[in-house]
């Protein structure tokens, strides 16, 4: 995108050619790196998740008494915090429950999403207006306030606040699969399917998901980074994990009261967190081509 | 709906005009209104009909496990009228409500639009500094990343934003508070009083939204730049940097006015992390607390209020769109959907 832009700006004599290729060779390079690295550190994730005993060096919640609040170094990566446990176990076994959370958000908000969205903007009409007042009765409650109103209902833990998040985000993902529906259905080739004889239900299912399935996609990347992100607000409020259990949010949260002297404490876990919200905001961008 | 789409024609006197704009606002109240009603709706549905029983939730509190003898419960249940069924309990709430009460909070047992008022205050210094914050932050990056011709730093400005929307708030706070307060000693760590304690955590609750003003700002200076008027404006010996800030920016800006109702959810919303980072005291700082006794009036009402706010700036910001570009006053559904 960034590449494109700077292509179609009209550049005044730039007689200089050995820059301009190297420039090309760099962009060129980027775009394959980025892509690259970004679905990296994806996989990097998904795999502590799934196998956090293969990539923690140590147990995350055996405590070393020797051991409080060791700055990062050779001996632990991310340090230690106050009575002496990994930093980095903790963070690589925190994976499993904040991706499984974050899954969980995104799959309830794209189901119900769909659910909802998807017959709205094929069956339009008099369904399509009603919905779509409801959807911006949801918009208009910030999304965080609605996931708290969810916790405050179902009361703190894990799987309670991806609910929230969850249900937070079936707006979103309603809104987002009836404008897709909407476009794709006044398409030619939806016009050729009617006219060759193949019934409504039949037509969505063979020709309107799988053309609006891409989009879903890429939007469900970028709505797993919110997810992630959302859910770390929670559980730093307190409304995540209970206590022993290691999750990115609490994990910062913990550190924050050994913030005046022992920095990695928060910056790490939070870091682990921003470097993968980013990576799966820019594979979405790649995959949903505005 | 349909008396929105009809387009206004160019020759419209001006009272003609006049008439047409307060009849689409009236309108866009009433569906303020019934979009209020709604939200009200779906607080009812979510807090009461869940799983929990409300009631139980209230009198157990934090959890302290105290014996509640059953006359007891159902003096609350009467209390907070959830004495009946479903219906007749959601339309005594919205009677209550439509004569202009919220309810008791049972955690502070106090009236709960006392305590959203009495919150206000701070709350309204912090989301208005951490506003103009983001507002400068977020086109001072985009309208750089546009000027600058340095390829390098035109990268560095427009990868920015994505990261700024990928930053947690209360990390942001927390490194905030690592540098400013713990390292250098500049700014206090907490507290409610000074102008100094209010500049780290506008700077933190700023972040995310100057992200999406830069995000939707640069999108739109980078479509206004290909257009013609921009090109036409080249050819007449415009600097490119006039071209930006006088062409460009003029019509790129808008569509960013007309967010303003989601930047300032963000901003009330964000407050409830960001307040409990700085200890400070506001409705972020009140939002967390019902949340955490599970106070189920107080949360609906502050759930209530912010839905108000986000209706009521809205429409205050279709109008100013209105007001700021007059291709969409020739169709004044324009701005409706």
């Amino acid at each position: 995108m960034t590449g494109e832009s700077i292509a179609n700006r009209p550049l005044a004599g730039s007689a200089d050619d050995s820059l301009g290729t190297l420039r090309i060779r760099l962009t060129t390079l980027a775009r394959l790196a980025l892509p690259l690295l970004a679905g990296l550190v994806v996989l990097t994730a998904f795999l502590w998740a799934v196998f956090p005993e293969v990539f923690a060096p140590r147990s995350p919640t055996q405590a070393l008494a020797s051991a409080r609040l060791q700055p990062p170094g050779t001996a632990f990566l991310f340090g230690t915090d106050n009575i002496g446990r990994d930093l980095f176990s903790r963070v690589v076994h925190g994976a499993g429950v904040s991706i499984a959370g974050a899954s969980l958000a995104v799959l309830i908000g794209l189901v119900a999403g769909c659910m909802i969205g998807v017959p709205s903007g094929y069956i339009g009409g008099r369904l399509d207006e009603v919905v779509m007042r409801v959807i911006d009765t949801l918009l208009s409650i910030p999304s965080l306030l609605l996931a708290l109103m969810v916790v405050t209902a179902l009361g703190p833990g894990t799987e309670n606040a991806a609910v929230a998040v969850g249900i937070a985000a079936i707006a979103t993902f309603a809104r987002l699969s009836r404008t897709q529906v909407l476009l794709c259905r006044s398409e030619t080739y939806i016009e050729a399917a009617r006219l060759a004889g193949s019934s409504s239900l039949y037509t969505l299912a063979r020709h309107v998901l799988p053309n609006i399935a891409p989009t879903l996609l890429g939007v469900a990347v970028l709505e797993f980074g919110l997810a992630l992100l959302a859910l770390a607000g929670l559980s730093f409020l307190g409304y995540g994990a209970a206590a022993p259990t290691p999750e990115w949010g609490s994990l910062v949260a913990e550190g924050r009261n050994y913030i005046a002297f022992a920095w990695w404490l928060t910056t790490l876990p939070g870091l682990v967190v921003v470097t993968l919200v980013l990576s799966l905001n820019y594979l979405s961008s790649l995959l949903v081509r505005r | 709906m349909s008396a929105e789409t009809t387009s206004l024609s160019a020759k419209a006197d001006p009272a003609h005009r006049g008439a047409r704009l307060l009849r689409y606002s009236s309108t866009r109240l009433l569906n303020g209104l019934l979009v209020a009603l709604g939200a009200y709706t779906i607080s009812y549905i979510i807090l009461y009909f869940l799983p929990s029983d409300p009631v139980e939730i209230m009198l157990q509190g934090g959890g302290d496990g105290l014996y509640v003898t059953p006359e007891q419960v159902e003096a609350a249940r009467r209390q907070y009228g959830l004495d009946g069924s479903p219906l007749a309990q959601y339309l005594t709430g919205l009677l209550r409500i439509a004569s202009g009460s919220l309810g008791d909070s049972i955690q502070f047992s106090a009236p709960v639009a006392e305590l959203i008022s009495r919150a206000l205050p701070p709350a309204l210094a912090l989301a208005v500094l951490a506003g103009i914050g983001a507002a400068l932050l977020g086109a001072g990056i985009a309208l750089l990343a546009h000027l600058t011709r340095n390829p390098a730093l035109r990268v560095l400005l427009e990868a920015l934003p994505p990261l700024g929307a990928s930053v947690p708030v209360f990390w942001v706070g927390l490194l905030l508070l690592q540098a400013f307060s713990f390292g250098f000693r500049i700014f206090p760590p907490m507290g409610n009083d000074s102008l100094a304690s209010l500049v780290l955590p506008a700077l933190a609750l700023s972040v995310p939204s100057a992200a999406s003003i830069a995000q939707v700002l640069s999108r739109n200076l980078a479509e206004a730049l290909t257009q013609p008027y921009c090109k036409y404006a080249r050819m007449k010996g415009c600097t490119h940097a006039q071209v930006v800030l006088r062409y460009a920016f003029k019509n790129a800006l808008p569509p960013v006015v007309g967010m303003l109702g989601v930047i300032i959810g963000g901003l009330l919303t964000g407050a409830v992390v960001t307040e409990t980072v700085f200890t400070r005291e506001g409705l972020g700082r009140l939002t967390e607390r019902a949340v955490t006794f599970q106070d189920i009036p107080l949360v609906q009402g502050i759930v209530l209020f912010c839905a108000v706010v986000f209706i009521v700036v809205t429409l205050v910001a279709d109008l100013l769109v209105l007001l700021l570009d007059p291709r969409t006053r020739r169709t004044l559904g324009g701005v409706a959907s």
